[in-house]
């Protein structure tokens, strides 16, 4: 590449190691906890360990056996839909928390800011037993709401609401984490735009559609594909509130919990290799096309 | 840790395996490993000679136990750890095992996952140590449990015969006679829930090893294993439509509280009489009083509940055995504690920090029976517990992938509990799965 290009113009240049010894440092790591692992995953995906029989190598029967497995396509398609619906959600409230603090109409809004931040630093885990507990329709929150008001709130922790009640978790965790994001690019775009715009007789949504929108553009997709990711690595709250709904949430509930479980009860570490590298390439896949969507329309 | 301790009995609940699946099945000679010879000398040399032993275990009453030991062997030193309760425990052993590294001398398992470690040949086979000749020590279930295909793969810690456990307050507040059918505690339940709507018979969200011990005391046989490779499944004979056609109308009538086991809630509930009944193995005593100290003097300990009026069948629910695990290096030593722990002097040490024995001879004798317990109104439960010990129906056996298909139970037949489902169906959708898994892993199921 460059160093061909180099080579060309001064073709007598002796090669040079500098930039190697600068690189790497950074490269042995990489190497060492990135591609080392997923070249292992990619290598024991190949094999199947059977309780008889040991262990042999049987090429891509693994990918073809996840790519009919009912499981996983029900794991996938749940992590899907709450991608599609929770996603959108959390990102809406973010936005409209960032444009509200920023509009500098807010009585304190260094408070708001903060305050709406805080779920992000409480812990996943911890905050996946906090609500599960008021989930509780039987010594819960929920109980006791049914129970002073003598109605009957359809039980979060059961099957059909929760992974409503999950996505819920997520985007109080998530909301001040996007929010900060979307906040932090607002603060930067320059004052002298929003004096023109005012010269030239703006409203406020007017600013924001044409100014800050376009402005936030790149912090948007980022925030976007990072919720898409943690949206398919859901994992965290299943497995906590599993032992407060353990029917409802199934050992294939979410593709990664999915390959937990494999790994983990039924010793199927080779399968579940496989299912956590078709994951890894979906989710691949999915934010590379966002990526490349969001950043055209930015250009 | 005690509170771990208990939540494992409490899951594993399915536990104790019956395996008859005998020395009879065995007749080809490729089937019992022989395992290697170590005599009552190399054991005692090794005992003098002394060494360390490292033992994976969450049961508490082990620790005092290898005090003890040590104490009379100054030169052994034991250390004792507790890797997570049962499933958890077993994934951490797994995963030693795997990597070559960190396995125990000792390990606890339970009746249930112990053929799963025998067929891979991960627990040594003792039976060439003298093992075989402790077969009348220990009680017959027991005993079935940790000789699954021939060989003699750990000795029994403890077991868990099935009682009925009943808050005798709830009973009769609402006047309502104990049970001595299943079909009288279906009335029973109706009852109490008319009489209080805030009281149920019990409760129960879905539990592999809740289900497989009451179909075991129906006398279902949904297990068969013969060799090593032969595995049928079957959740549809007479002992298990007893039990789908009795807990069906429990789920649809909504009789059964949903009160998840071994959690705080439960416990509460077990000690204000919110759960007026319990249905589980003989080492519940001590968690009761523990965990639920406000239902001192309530509770009482009847036979369980039986299928035909005047039977006396029973089952086992839960229940472990040590193994010594075949990469360890002090065989001879570790099989010394073993014996100690499990049918010399360490019985004893262990009863007397609440262990429920396997020996028969601690069973049966008078000071074991004839003790008053102040938490059940000075009912000697331990009497109730020795008859049914003896009561457990015989031929049941667990699959040597039992702990895999525990883990899928919520998948199957859990779903009976929250949705439409019928848990015959959840059953059958169980049985299938199992024998899926089965097949990919190298077995001939059906």
């Amino acid at each position: 590449m460059t160093t061909a290009q180099a080579a060309l113009v001064k073709p007598r240049r002796r090669r040079s190691w500098t930039g190697w010894q600068f690189v790497g440092p950074f490269m042995a790591v990489f190497t060492l906890v990135f591609l080392a692992p997923i070249a292992y995953s990619i290598y024991i995906s190949l094999f199947k360990t059977r309780l008889i029989g040991g262990t042999s190598f049987v090429g891509l029967e693994n990918y073809q056996q996840a790519l009919t497995d009912p499981n996983f396509w029900d794991g996938l398609g749940r992590v899907a839909i709450f991608l599609l619906v929770q996603v959108p959600i959390m990102l809406g409230i973010a936005l409209v928390a960032a444009l509200a603090i920023d509009s500098g109409r807010l009585h304190g809004a260094n408070f708001f800011r903060i305050a709406i931040f805080l779920p992000y630093a409480v812990p996943a885990v911890v905050a996946a037993i906090m609500w599960g507990f008021m989930y509780g329709n039987q010594f819960g929150l929920v109980g006791n709401i049914n129970e002073a008001f003598g109605i009957n709130i359809p039980a979060p922790l059961g099957p059909d609401w929760i992974l409503t009640s999950i996505g819920n978790i997520v985007t109080w965790e998530f909301v001040g984490y996007n929010m900060l994001i979307f906040y932090s690019a607002l603060r930067v775009i320059p004052n002298s735009l929003y004096e023109a715009a005012e010269i030239d007789g703006a409203g406020q949504f007017r600013i924001i559609r044409s100014i800050k929108l376009p402005a936030i553009r790149g912090a948007l997709v980022i925030a976007t594909i990072f919720s898409i990711i943690g949206s398919f690595q859901l994992f965290t709250e299943p497995s906590i509130l599993q032992k407060l709904a353990p029917n409802a949430i199934t050992t294939f509930f979410t593709p990664n919990y999915y390959a937990y479980s494999l790994s983990f009860n039924g010793q199927q570490y080779n399968y579940s290799a496989t299912i956590a590298i078709i994951m890894g390439l979906v989710t691949m896949i999915i934010a590379y096309v966002i990526q490349l969507r969001g950043m055209r329309k930015g250009s | 840790m005690m509170y771990t301790s208990r939540r494992n009995l409490l899951r594993l609940a399915g536990a104790a395996a019956f395996a008859t699946v005998a020395l009879s099945a065995c007749g080809n000679d490729d089937d019992a490993p022989a395992g290697e010879t170590v005599t009552a000398d190399d054991v005692t040399k090794a005992l003098t000679d002394g060494g360390e032993l490292l033992i994976w275990s969450w049961d508490t009453t082990i620790k005092p136990t290898a005090d003890a030991f040590m104490a009379k062997y100054p030169k052994v030193k034991i250390s004792v750890v507790n890797a997570g309760t049962n499933a958890d425990q077993y994934v951490a052993l797994q995963n030693a095992l795997q990597a070559g590294k960190g396995v125990p001398d000792l390990a606890h398992i339970e009746y249930y996952a112990l053929s799963q470690f025998a067929l891979q040949k991960q627990v040594a086979n003792i039976a060439g140590f003298g093992a075989t000749a402790l077969k009348d020590k220990f009680a017959p279930g027991p005993w079935n449990g940790v000789t699954p295909n021939g060989g003699v793969f750990g000795l029994p810690l403890d077991s868990g015969p099935m009682v009925l456990y009943y808050n005798k307050e709830v009973f009769d507040k609402h006047s309502i006679a104990v049970p001595e059918t299943w079909e009288q505690y279906y009335e029973a339940a109706k009852k109490l829930r008319a009489a209080d709507p805030n009281v149920y018979i019990a409760s129960d969200s879905g539990d592999a090893g809740t289900t497989t011990s009451m179909i075991w005391q129906a006398g279902g046989k949904p297990y068969t294993v013969s060799g090593e490779k032969d595995v049928t499944i079957n959740f549809a004979d007479a002992g298990a439509q007893k039990y789908t056609t009795l807990w069906q109308k429990m789920i649809d009538e909504k009789l059964l509280s949903s009160i998840s086991g071994w959690t705080d809630e439960w416990f509460q509930a077990l000690g204000n009489g919110t759960l007026a009944t319990l249905v589980v193995g003989a080492w519940m005593p001590s968690n009761l009083v523990s965990g639920s100290p406000n239902g001192a003097g309530k509770w009482r300990v009847a036979k369980m509940p039986q299928w035909e009026a005047g039977g006396n069948a029973s089952a086992e629910n839960g229940g472990s055995a040590m193994s010594v695990m075949e990469a360890s290096t002090r065989k001879a030593l570790a099989y010394g504690f073993l014996d100690y722990l499990t049918n010399g002097e360490g019985v004893k040490t262990r009863i007397d920090n609440g262990a429920f024995p396997a020996t028969t001879a601690d069973l049966n004798s008078p000071e074991f029976q004839g003790k008053e317990f102040p938490y059940f109104g000075g009912q000697k439960i331990n009497e109730l517990f020795a008859a049914s010990s003896a009561a457990v129906v015989p031929g049941w056996q667990y699959l040597p992938f039992q702990v895999y298909a525990n883990s899928i139970f919520k998948d199957t037949a859990g779903q009976a509990y929250i949705t439409p489902t019928k848990l015959a169906d959840g059953l059958k959708a169980w049985q299938d799965a199992s024998i899926k898994y089965g097949n990919e892993q190298g077995f001939t199921a059906k």
